[in-house]
């Protein structure tokens, strides 16, 4: 059993638990201020007196001015606190967000395959949203309720322990009554806060394929599929909201009931000789002040019950298993000569079916390495290993000798330079995105390398150049590709990692940027996927994967000699 | 907001119904406290036991009632915002759809995504709050006021005085508030660009070692969010102090104008006392008013951007179709610009007939997509004339237009869905036709080594496969409705020279009567087009077929020399 989600929270709320205490206390005596004016109205309604032209005018002003003043106070902390409140719980809110997204940033690769982005977005924005307006204006009602309703009950006991008796049936009562709801309700704002992601992701994964939904014309169908998942969330909610329907007034009802029981056995009382008439009424008075706190705190019940369903999708991104830490005594990584062993490796997204079967290969330092072979072939996969992604079910991968786990895993991806097959570009401007590995490359670096990588003319002829801010959809895969070969001119990583770097370049534009990749090269062990042949004919090894295993290896001139895959694999380049 | 107000009107009646119901448990509770009152000062002194006894099952009666109206008025008033939200949102993802390119690269992705959720999400609790708790103030207020006046007239106007200030106080904060929580949800739009950024690119993020950057990022997004949340906030969070202090200003001034009344002998004191006591009624009605103004500020600010993307003018007219027929697939004089700044389409013309292939080749940047954008008609040229399938696109509805084409883009993504699904698209196609497609687009083969074969579930943007396996998903797509029209963008960059080959032959053996446009970095590919185009920086240098070319064109002979080890 997990442990209670305010629990859980806490460590979230207890840096501001000071702060919380300081503004309720604070608030507590802005709303004494404001119980302090009746006294003076009643001092001034003294004052006016009961005679025409009797009035004591004097008495009159200054008493009002009196009221004035404590009104103004009032309102001032009560303005301050909130404020000051609306800062606390934001502060907490992105406290929360930043600690989800740091999270996230820890968890593995595959998580992300499995988990959509829109339900991501929706647990930090939604949830923790719907958790700081808990924080920010119900916990202040709440506090504010319970201290009325403490103080007024104390009150009722020092009138009359016997009367008071009525509330030790009710309180537990309506306590009782609430839990028993909570409980059934809890697992409905559970279900809403999910679908509400649900929701989402599918949103946010159809607007990445709204081209084709244009293009086949399914935009109906699409919307039929977006009804499904909408009518489920907002079913989802409605049923969320009409079980806490009864939450609020159920317990008003009973506060309503206390009411009438405490005035028929008050009644009683007094007609038995056992209370005065004035007890009485001053009873009564103080147990009618507690219903409208009571009323306010009833209808906030709903809204915590939303609130912890929000908070507990925000803190289970949280309880997610981070990528395996570093082991205890990793090396960190200045520098790698970059002599590469894969040995026996057997590798399989989901184990029952290896895409790499015994995988044996050597690269040696400042060696070029190619990889080639059909689509599907476990190429990529080969990255995703050096990369540490996964780790390999079967053998091991080293690097100088050193098994991959004993580098510190960030140490370890510094010293690759990559161009992946999924190029990717943040929504900053060019001139951030190409220095993105290289964090305080000069300007002038900067240039050098977009005019290395071909990508120069492209960005001056955009209106604001190396400061257009750019958006993934607004820019073609092969000038993407440029630019993230621009971004890998500029690392001073040990092996440079090229996967299908340049699919979606042009051969002219490919062969203009070569000498910059010669460059790149140079010192370096390269490990480069490919299909265009030609780009990789140059390479000191050739490593020919097919059904998961090395199928051949040898250079360029060996391979061919030997007449299989490889062979084949050139001679199609040049038939139709 | 008129637009979102319109939602309501099919509701109506029920939130009338919800009004009065909500107004009625508003009634019974107020009745309470009078037949308290009965008890203590009626029915007690007179030692009236029966009495109590019956007043004090009343009130049982009266807060069951209560409760009971309160229930109801609050199921409905969630089913009401409940179903008008629904309706909103769906409206909203419909205009989404039918949002042209050009509108959708200016609201950009991530801020639909955040008006489809957040700000919707807003709208919904606006509604639901106002109906909940914005019918017990004023009818407090209200009916604070209609006994006062029948208390004490001239003290009644000072309280209607203080009371309309409270209101304009109330609007000219919220006003406020609006726009600044316009600017938080944009605000929350970059939040929710960085998470959809780190989703999509995990693995460069990664593999760069950068998560600490993207951390930075993100916090700097956020702090940028909690501060516009913070500044919309401290200008709300006036609304009540401010409120409450105008209305204790009228205790303050009732006193006052009471103490002159009764100097001239026209009230007793005692009036005064009985009007205080119905001004703290008042007071207190407006207790939980503070949230409501928040949620209805947020929510005026959401519902204005959902209601930019709904009342989006369609500005993609479709124009009567012509007289005039054209060639099958071709331009005449087009020029576009995505900008306005620099012509990224330059007086394109060309043409091929029914069954002939085009291919189109240029540098990265040259173009070419922006060329097959324009055929697809995803954007309007800027001037001149694009045909498709004959006739000018620009008199081809999206029904005409539907299911005439297959098209693979490049950066579409796969869905998280089965494989039959992510062929079939929404198409309900039979499972032979989606089988074929995969046969055709040399698919097939690796579908059936998936557990489940087209029924294997693809993760999230196909990341279980590899990139030559999703691009031949998004082949076997854009076949498998048997298109007249074929548009391959790059289709074939993930795919080894072995595949792509037994891919176009495919092509060529299972449609025969296609008409191809094929956009590819590889010479390979486009040999044997009918009509060659050679795109650079948005003019067509160069166009005929692969041996015009060779002999006409240097820049085309360089790159199949590049590309094939020799002269070819």
């Amino acid at each position: 059993m997990k442990k209670h989600i305010f629990v859980r929270l806490l460590r979230f709320l207890r840096p501001y638990g000071l702060r919380f205490l300081f503004l309720l206390t604070l608030l507590l005596a802005g709303n004494l201020l404001s119980l302090a004016a009746p006294l003076l109205s009643g001092r001034a309604v003294d004052a006016v007196g009961i005679r025409a032209r009797g009035v004591d005018f004097s008495g009159v002003f200054w008493n009002c001015a009196g009221m004035l003043g404590c009104y103004a106070l009032s309102s001032l902390v009560s303005y301050w606190v909130s404020s000051r409140l609306i800062r606390t719980a934001q502060a907490v809110s992105h406290d929360l967000r930043g600690a989800a997204f740091d999270h996230m940033s820890e968890l593995p690769v595959d998580y992300f395959d499995t988990h959509p982005a829109g339900d991501l977005i929706s647990r930090v924005c939604y949830d923790v949203d719907t958790v700081n307006a808990t924080l920010s204006t119900d916990l202040l009602q709440l506090g504010t309720s319970v201290f009325t309703v403490a103080g007024s009950f104390l009150m009722l006991l020092l009138l009359s322990p016997r009367l008071t008796l009525v509330f030790l049936v009710t309180v537990p009562l309506s306590a009782a009554l609430t839990r028993f709801q909570m409980r059934r309700i809890h697992p409905l704002f559970r279900l809403r806060s999910k679908e509400l992601g649900a929701l989402n992701a599918f949103a946010e994964e159809r607007m990445g394929c709204r081209k084709s939904i244009r293009t086949y014309g399914v935009e109906e169908a699409d919307l039929g599929l977006f009804d499904q998942r909408n009518d489920a969330a907002s079913k989802a909610y409605y049923d969320a909201d009409r079980a806490s329907a009864a939450l609020g007034p159920s317990v008003n009802f009973i506060n309503n009931l206390s009411l009438a029981a405490v005035s028929v056995f008050g009644a009683l009382l007094y007609l038995g000789g056992g209370l005065s008439l004035g007890s009485l009424s001053s009873f009564v008075l103080y147990s009618r002040k507690f219903s409208g706190p009571i009323r306010e705190a009833a209808n906030l019940l709903a809204e915590l019950q939303a609130s912890a369903a929000a908070a507990e999708r925000v803190l289970d991104l949280l309880d997610q298993e981070p990528e395996a830490a570093d082991t205890a005594g990793a090396r960190p990584v200045e520098h790698v000569q970059g002599d590469i062993r894969f040995d026996h490796v057997t590798f399989g997204y989901d184990p029952a079916r290896p895409v790499l079967r015994d995988f044996t290969a050597h690269i040696p330092a400042g060696s070029l390495a190619a990889v080639v072979g059909p689509t599907g072939a476990g190429k990529t996969t080969l990255v995703s290993l050096l990369l540490r992604f996964y780790r390999p079910q079967r053998g091991t991968i080293t690097m100088d000798g050193v098994p991959l786990d004993a580098y510190s895993r960030d140490g370890l991806r510094r010293r690759l330079a990559l161009v992946l097959q999924d190029t990717w570009l943040f929504g900053g401007t060019i001139a951030e995105n190409i220095a993105y590995g290289a964090p305080g490359a000069s300007r002038e670096q900067i240039v050098e390398a977009a005019k290395a990588a071909r990508i120069h003319r492209f960005v001056s002829s955009l209106p604001q150049g190396y400061d257009t801010v750019l958006t993934c959809e607004g820019i073609s895969k092969g000038q993407k590709q440029l630019l993230a070969i621009a971004r890998c001119l500029l690392t001073d990583a040990d092996v440079v990692i090229l996967d299908e770097a340049t699919s979606n370049v042009d051969t002219e534009t490919e062969g203009e940027i070569s000498l910059a990749m010669e460059r790149l090269r140079q010192g370096r062990t390269c490990f480069v996927i490919a299909h265009r042949l030609a780009t990789i004919r140059g390479a000191d090894r050739i490593l020919v994967l097919d059904q998961g295993g090395a199928a051949e290896q040898g250079t360029h001139q060996e391979l061919l000699a030997a007449g299989g895959v490889y062979a084949q694999l050139y001679a199609a380049q040049f038939q139709t | 907001m008129k637009t979102i107000l319109g939602y309501l009107r099919p509701h109506a009646p029920r939130v009338a119904v919800g009004v009065t119901v909500k107004f009625s448990a508003a009634v019974l509770e107020l009745l309470l406290p009078l037949l308290l009152a009965h008890i203590i000062d009626g029915c007690v002194p007179a030692r009236d036991l029966p009495g109590v006894f019956r007043a004090g099952g009343w009130m049982l009666v009266m807060a069951f009632g209560a409760a009971l109206c309160n229930i109801t008025a609050n199921r409905m008033a969630a089913w009401v915002s409940m179903d008008v939200t629904r309706q909103l949102r769906r409206d909203l993802y419909r205009r989404t759809l039918f949002l042209s390119q050009a509108q959708m690269d200016r609201f950009s992705v991530s801020s639909i995504v955040s008006r489809l959720t957040n700000d919707t999400y807003n709208v919904h609790q606006m509604f639901d709050k106002i109906q909940r708790g914005g019918i017990r103030a004023p009818m407090l207020v209200l009916g604070g006021m209609v006994l006062t006046f029948l208390q004490a007239p001239p003290l009644a106007l000072v309280q209607l005085a203080v009371c309309s200030a409270t209101f304009f106080a109330i609007c000219w904060v919220t006003r406020r508030g609006i726009p600044r929580y316009a600017r938080a949800q944009e605000a929350v739009d970059t939040v929710v660009r960085i998470i959809r950024e780190n989703a999509a690119g995990v693995r460069v993020v990664k593999a760069l070692s950068c998560q600490g950057r993207e951390r930075d990022r993100f916090a700097a997004a956020s702090q940028a969010a909690k501060e516009a949340e913070e500044t919309a906030g401290s200008v709300m969070a006036a609304a009540n102090p401010l409120s409450d202090f105008l209305l204790n200003l009228g205790l303050v001034l009732v006193v006052l104008a009471g103490a002159a009344l009764v100097n001239r002998g026209w009230m007793s004191s005692g009036q005064i006392v009985a009007f205080l006591s119905y001004f703290t009624i008042i007071q207190t009605a407006t207790l939980g008013l503070a949230k409501l103004f928040v949620k209805y500020s947020k929510g005026v600010a959401s519902a204005r951007r959902i209601e930019e993307v709904l009342l989006a003018p369609e500005d993609q007219q479709v124009r009567p179709a012509g007289e005039a027929q054209g060639p099958e697939l071709g331009m005449r004089d087009v020029s576009f610009s995505y900008l306005g700044v620099e012509k990224d389409l330059d007086s394109a013309s060309f043409s091929i007939r029914k069954g002939e292939t085009l291919g189109i080749l240029g540098p990265t940047g040259a173009g070419k997509t922006t060329l097959v954008s324009l055929l697809l008609r995803l954007y309007d040229a800027d001037g001149g004339v694009v045909w498709l399938g004959g006739r000018d696109v620009s008199t081809l509805s999206r029904e005409a237009l539907q299911g005439r084409f297959g098209a693979v883009f490049q950066n579409e993504a796969l869905l998280n869905d089965s494989v039959y699904e992510n062929i079939s698209f929404l198409r309900n196609l039979p499972r032979e036709e989606v089988a074929a497609a995969a046969k055709t687009a040399q698919a097939w083969d690796f579908i059936q080594q998936l557990s489940g074969g087209l029924d294997a579930r693809l993760d999230i943007r196909g990341a279980n496969l590899s990139g030559g396996q999703r691009q031949r998903l998004l082949i076997a797509r854009a076949l498998a409705a048997k298109p007249g029209i074929l548009i391959l963008d790059s289709a074939d960059s993930a795919l080894d020279y072995r595949t792509a080959a037994a891919l176009h032959a495919a092509l060529r053996r299972d449609f025969p009567g296609v008409t191809l446009a094929v956009i590819s970095e590889r010479v390979a590919s486009l040999r044997d087009a009918d009509r060659i185009l050679v795109l650079e920086e948005g003019v067509i240098t160069a166009q005929g077929t692969h041996r015009e070319l060779l002999e006409t064109c240097s820049r085309y002979r360089r790159m199949a020399e590049l590309q094939m080890g020799g002269p070819a």
